[in-house]
């Protein structure tokens, strides 16, 4: 099942990772994604840190981590091809997957029902 | 956010989807559906058109053409009074210490002139026109017309299916068509680098004759996020960017905008606000000059991005003015100052980027070749 935070990221856990990729909704309010740069594998991230930035033809934007953890793998894809954050924000485009030190900080994101009710 | 201004086309915008934010005062599309890259890219290929009616139109008359192009070459740098009827140029207007206030366009229309200029400057731009011309020359700000623009390869098509006479106008040139029975004042000029046409219409026609462009297949609704790109590759300047009351016309590389008759020997030189250093600087040579700038990765290097002549350490060499990414070239662009020793093309810099320092190439402007029909 799919988490979402109110910084419009989605979470989906998958065996004992995380994957982190920002929303449907997101990428609309972006516009077309025109650059992205991950973070490293292996950095130890804290909730809030800026770990991936976003640009679109107009902006810059970041991504924050949601959860304290490290990250361990990150969609290199997404370098050369940016716009598949706007073709397929909530699948293909994912961000990084990383390991969480404190699973429990999942607890406090929405689902999906919610989210949607958040961006209204 | 209530007291924001709004055009004669801001319902039509609604309607279309144009996601709307603040600009300059007044409620503007940014964007519609489509989306910046293909509402860009649309233009380039096709024909977009914008709603620039929160620029500012205005008249200037007087009791003969040259009574009025005298007075208007006391504000500006560029021959006026042999400007041709049915012509229009571009123009800037200078203060004393040789920067730029504005930058406009102006057109003969008989012995009248019409003057557009940027819609953040109008209230400025106005009152300095009253002051120094009249009242040996009347300014009329036009508050009762829309203005739109027209713009990319299909513009000339579409603008003759409703006006054939629309396809005998060349670049630059100015002169009234009648569209479906309204008259309005066209340019061929823009601000993409395209062909197309500027086009002032009554307020009160605006959304109709909209409404019949938008019918003609091949024109869609393009917004301010687009025309910022476009007019990026097209190596045109954005005043309080790349141009402002600090840069003179030298250091902002419009020495083209500066006629010879207006130059030191000519016959009508100097005469405009801070002539003396706009000389001086044509004679003595400029400090800073403004490039084009090709970053050579993929990361934009926005506005106010720092450049230095070196990876590590080195000295700051200039900065970015406008930044974007370039939909046309499927690369970044941008424009800034660099000192003068740094500005031939192909020098190479460094632009700082969120703490990092990346290849950027002193490039050519434009970016993408003008398609004007001259």
């Amino acid at each position: 099942m799919m988490k979402f935070t109110e910084e419009h990221e989605w979470l989906r856990v998958e065996g004992d990772e995380i994957v982190v990729g920002i929303t449907i909704h997101a990428a609309e309010q972006l516009g077309d994604v025109v650059f992205v740069e991950l973070p490293s594998e292996g950095t130890v991230v804290s909730k809030d840190d800026e770990v991936v930035v976003i640009e679109s033809v107009k902006a810059a934007s970041d991504i924050l981590a949601p959860i304290d953890g490290e990250i361990t793998e990150v969609n290199s894809t997404l370098t050369d091809t940016p716009g598949m954050v706007n073709d397929d924000p909530q699948g293909e485009a994912w961000f990084f997957k990383m390991k969480a030190s404190d699973p429990s900080q999942m607890d406090e994101f929405m689902d999906e029902a919610g989210y949607q009710k958040f961006i209204g | 956010m209530s007291d924001l201004q709004q055009t004669p086309l801001y319902d039509l915008h609604l309607e279309l989807g144009g996601k709307m934010v603040p600009f300059a005062g007044y409620s503007m599309p940014v964007q519609y559906p489509m989306g910046v890259m293909k509402e860009h890219l649309h233009t380039r290929n096709f024909a977009g058109l914008f709603d620039v009616s929160h620029m500012g139109q205005v008249i200037l008359s007087g009791a003969s053409w040259e009574a009025v192009a005298t007075a208007f070459e006391t504000l500006v740098p560029m021959d006026v009074l042999g400007l041709a009827d049915g012509r229009q140029r571009y123009g800037l207007f200078t203060n004393d210490v040789g920067g730029i206030e504005d930058d406009l366009m102006f057109a003969r229309r008989g012995n009248d002139l019409f003057v557009v200029v940027n819609a953040a400057c109008k209230g400025a731009d106005i009152a300095r026109m009253k002051a120094a011309l009249e009242p040996q020359v009347t300014v009329t700000a036009i508050d009762d017309r829309a203005l739109i623009a027209l713009q990319g390869p299909g513009a000339e098509a579409a603008l003759a299916t409703i006006d054939p006479t629309a396809a005998n106008m060349r670049f630059m040139d100015f002169g009234a068509l009648s569209l479906d029975g309204v008259e309005v004042w066209a340019s061929r000029s823009g601000y993409t680098g395209e062909d197309g046409y500027e086009i002032s219409v009554p307020a009160d026609e605006a959304e109709t004759v909209v409404r019949g462009l938008l019918a003609i297949e091949g024109v869609e609704p393009i917004g301010l996020g687009a025309r910022d790109s476009l007019r990026l590759e097209a190596g045109l300047c954005l005043y309080g960017n790349d141009i402002d009351a600090q840069t003179n016309p030298v250091e902002a590389s419009l020495n083209w905008a500066i006629q010879k008759i207006r130059r030191a020997g000519g016959a009508r030189e100097g005469g405009y606000p801070g002539a003396q250093v706009v000389q001086a600087a044509f004679e003595d040579g400029v400090a800073r000059k403004r490039v084009g700038l090709a970053p050579q990765g993929r990361a934009p290097m926005r506005e106010g991005t720092q450049l230095y002549d070196a990876e590590d350490g080195g000295r700051l060499v200039g900065h970015v003015t406008s930044g974007s990414f370039g939909p046309t070239l499927g690369m970044p662009v941008a424009m800034g100052y660099v000192g003068a020793e740094y500005a031939s093309v192909d020098t190479a810099l460094w632009g700082e980027v969120r703490g990092k320092r990346l290849p950027v190439s002193v490039a050519k402007l434009p970016f993408v070749a003008a398609n004007f029909k001259r």
